[in-house]
């Protein structure tokens, strides 16, 4: 489980300034916001513009292009389950059925409760391992029903 | 001698437990009072014996595997008292596996421990650098085009020839970008690379900056690979304190400084023009082309952009061994390529070989066949854009013109193995949604006509109008192959064509497969 701090302004000012000089960096200050606050505040955008002499709209182009960026904070913890070839031809399709029914969620969403957050992943390159999966940032290959149940009592803790 | 035992810390074999066994290694031999060191390495790439522990005796590496931390008490007393162990599997270089390849750009990965400078120039590293300082740029491109390397991302574009086109281009500044967005399922030669012997590619990188005279290169690896990424950084810091990049490197009048960047889960940055606009920090959308990004790449400037893999062939071919090289392969496709074996197969890994091997001796032979033990039935070759092979086509000869021969591509070298439960249709459909989802948006045909191409797919599968339905799928395709500016739009019909032409009785609406289906 990843800790994050609360979003403050202050704060986030400090996180742009610090990258703000590099050459094209503006997916580095969107990583490195949401490193910090788990997501990428709102307000946060219009600063990040402000920063680097970008219009909003551009930024926010930036935010909603790549899978990454989260608009509110994830669950508790993190579930990725690699949904790509590999991972199907290893029976990986099962496996995040699942999961799903076990968590009572689909792919893409966060339980009730807000423990867990269960989403797709193209690829970990973990691939003659398979199937496989990403919890909080730790990888784990050979995904079986016990390996499953495993990861998601986990999450649920 | 102290006795060294290595684990590897390649994600690969983190994923089933390296880190764990380490630990368990580290606690096995303090409480006995042994002095061992333990080394973290990349992993060999024979996954299906992961975790792979090596450990040093008089006649050299001795390899067992797969080892659980269950097992760690009984190896660590077999270690001690010279007994066999059941999971011995005997000096690492005489492993069948390993001995039938021909490693030159992985001939140090899972040997070395990636966080060494010294360990590198150890086993032969630099040599290429050293070497390519005392020629001129034109001596280093001549090595190059010698050689006769192509672009291991995928394209196959020669390498020779772009890095001359940058070297003539006359600018303020130019880039060496190396493309590490490996996002095709099935392949993981670039983040075994980045994470088991990461100098090999600062070196290439570095060549490649001395030789068309750019002074910065950038590294943008996709966010998925957070252990390519520490691995990266690492090397890079190291490279810097041992005088290998910055200004005046290693005593040279060039100067080359790297930079690692991170992607944000888009699979079209692999695409270089997407890339590009990435690393400039816009949204990932394609470029046309001209202007190639060779005259007018990152932030407008010449820029060479290759694959990871592509990079780490170099300092080998500029240590003199450009002829060697071009010795090896077959036709046009030169030197060596590392083929990932991968899904559902028995001996999954990474087999760097001679172009020419032939598809089936890669699937049945050096793979095993599937882990499930059932029939094989189709492989995937160079991920999501590549095309189904069936069995009747496994005498293709790995090789970039072969493969386009037979409406396939070798791609990144990937290939992933199906069993006979697999329903080809939903493959195909797959291809077109995966398309849905990672479209940049700019080209209507891959942006529209891979949604209309699920929703097609999906009235076949349900039985409704169905060779009306493959009509309208297969000049969909047609329309995106030929409508598309990238590879996204333009290959996606590869792997919904290659199931439709092989596989056509899973696109029949027969019940008990739509069952076995879902």
């Amino acid at each position: 489980m990843s800790v994050y701090e609360p979003w403050d302004e202050a704060r986030g000012a400090e996180i742009i300034a610090e990258h703000s000089q590099l050459e094209g960096g503006t997916l580095v200050i969107l990583h490195a916001l949401q490193e910090a606050f788990g997501y990428v505040p709102e307000a946060a955008i219009a600063m990040v513009a402000s920063a680097l002499n970008l219009s909003r709209a551009e930024v926010y182009g930036v935010f909603t292009f790549y899978h990454d960026f989260r608009k509110k904070p994830a669950g508790h913890h993190v579930l990725k389950l690699c949904r790509a070839e590999a991972c199907q031809a290893a029976g990986g399709d099962r496996l995040a059925a699942l999961a799903e029914a076990k968590l009572g969620i689909t792919i893409g969403d966060t339980t009730a409760d807000e423990r867990v957050t269960l989403e797709p992943i193209y690829c970990l390159g973990l691939c003659a391992t398979a199937p496989s999966a990403m919890l909080d940032g730790r990888v784990i290959g050979r995904l079986d029903e016990a390996r499953i149940d495993a990861l998601v009592a986990e999450a649920q803790r | 001698m102290t006795m060294r035992i290595y684990v590897p810390r390649d994600a690969g074999a983190v994923a089933v437990g390296a880190h764990d066994v380490a630990l368990a290694l580290e606690q096995a031999v303090a409480a006995r009072g042994l002095v061992v060191e333990i080394v973290r390495t990349g992993s060999r790439g024979l996954y299906w014996l992961e975790p792979m522990i090596e450990v040093t005796t008089p006649p050299g590496r001795v390899a067992f595997g797969p080892v659980s931390t269950r097992d760690v008490m009984s190896l660590v007393d077999a270690l001690v008292s010279g007994c066999p162990h059941p999971l011995q599997l005997g000096l690492v270089d005489n492993i069948p596996w390993l001995k039938r390849q021909t490693r030159l750009t992985f001939a140090r990965c899972g040997v070395v421990d990636p966080r060494s400078l010294d360990d590198y120039r150890k086993h032969g590293g630099y040599k290429g650098l050293e070497r390519a300082l005392t020629l001129t740029s034109d001596a280093i491109l001549a090595d190059i085009t010698a050689s006769g390397l192509r672009g291991r991302g995928g394209a196959g574009f020669p390498t020779g020839i772009k890095w001359k086109t940058v070297t003539q281009a006359s600018a303020d500044r130019k880039f060496i970008v190396c493309n590490a967005d490996e996002g095709d399922s099935g392949t993981f030669a670039d983040r075994m690379i980045m994470e088991g012997d990461p100098f090999v590619v600062i070196e290439g990188m570095t060549i490649a900056g001395i030789t068309v005279g750019a002074a910065k290169g950038y590294i943008y690896i996709r966010s998925e690979y957070p252990h390519a990424v520490a691995a990266m950084n690492a090397a890079i810091i190291a490279a810097k304190r041992g005088g290998y990049l910055g200004t005046r490197i290693v005593g040279s009048s060039h100067s080359f400084d790297l930079e690692v960047r991170v992607g944000a889960g888009a699979y079209v940055c692999g695409e270089e023009t997407s890339l590009l606009e990435s690393l400039e920090g816009r949204r990932g959308l394609v470029r046309a082309k001209p202007p190639l990004p060779a005259h007018q790449g990152l932030f407008g400037k010449p820029t060479v952009i290759n694959n990871v893999l592509s990079f780490a062939a170099i300092p080998f071919i500029l240590d003199g061994g450009a002829k060697a090289y071009a010795e090896f392969g077959m036709g046009r496709s030169r030197g060596t390529m590392p083929i990932q074996l991968a899904g559902n197969v028995k001996y999954g890994g990474l087999f760097e070989t001679v172009f020419g091997v032939t598809l089936g001796e890669l699937v049945d032979d050096i793979g095993g066949g599937t882990f499930t033990g059932r029939p094989v039935r189709a492989v995937q070759v160079g991920g999501p854009l590549g095309a189904y092979f069936p069995r009747a086509l496994f005498d293709t000869p790995f090789d970039y013109e072969a493969f386009a021969a037979r409406d396939g591509l070798i791609g990144h070298g990937g290939i992933v193995v199906f069993d006979d439960s697999v329903d080809m249709a939903k493959q195909a459909r797959f291809a077109m949604e995966f398309c849905a989802i990672e479209s940049c948006g700019k080209c209507t045909p891959c942006r529209i006509g891979s949604t209309r191409g699920v929703e097609t797919i999906d009235k076949i599968r349900r039985g409704e109008l169905v060779s009306e339905n493959l009509a309208v799928v297969e000049d969909l395709c047609n329309t995106m192959k030929f409508g598309s500016l990238c590879a996204l739009g333009g290959f996606t019909p590869y792997p919904v064509m290659s199931a439709l032409k092989h596989f056509r009785e899973d696109f029949s609406p027969a019940p008990q497969r739509l069952q076995a289906a879902e």
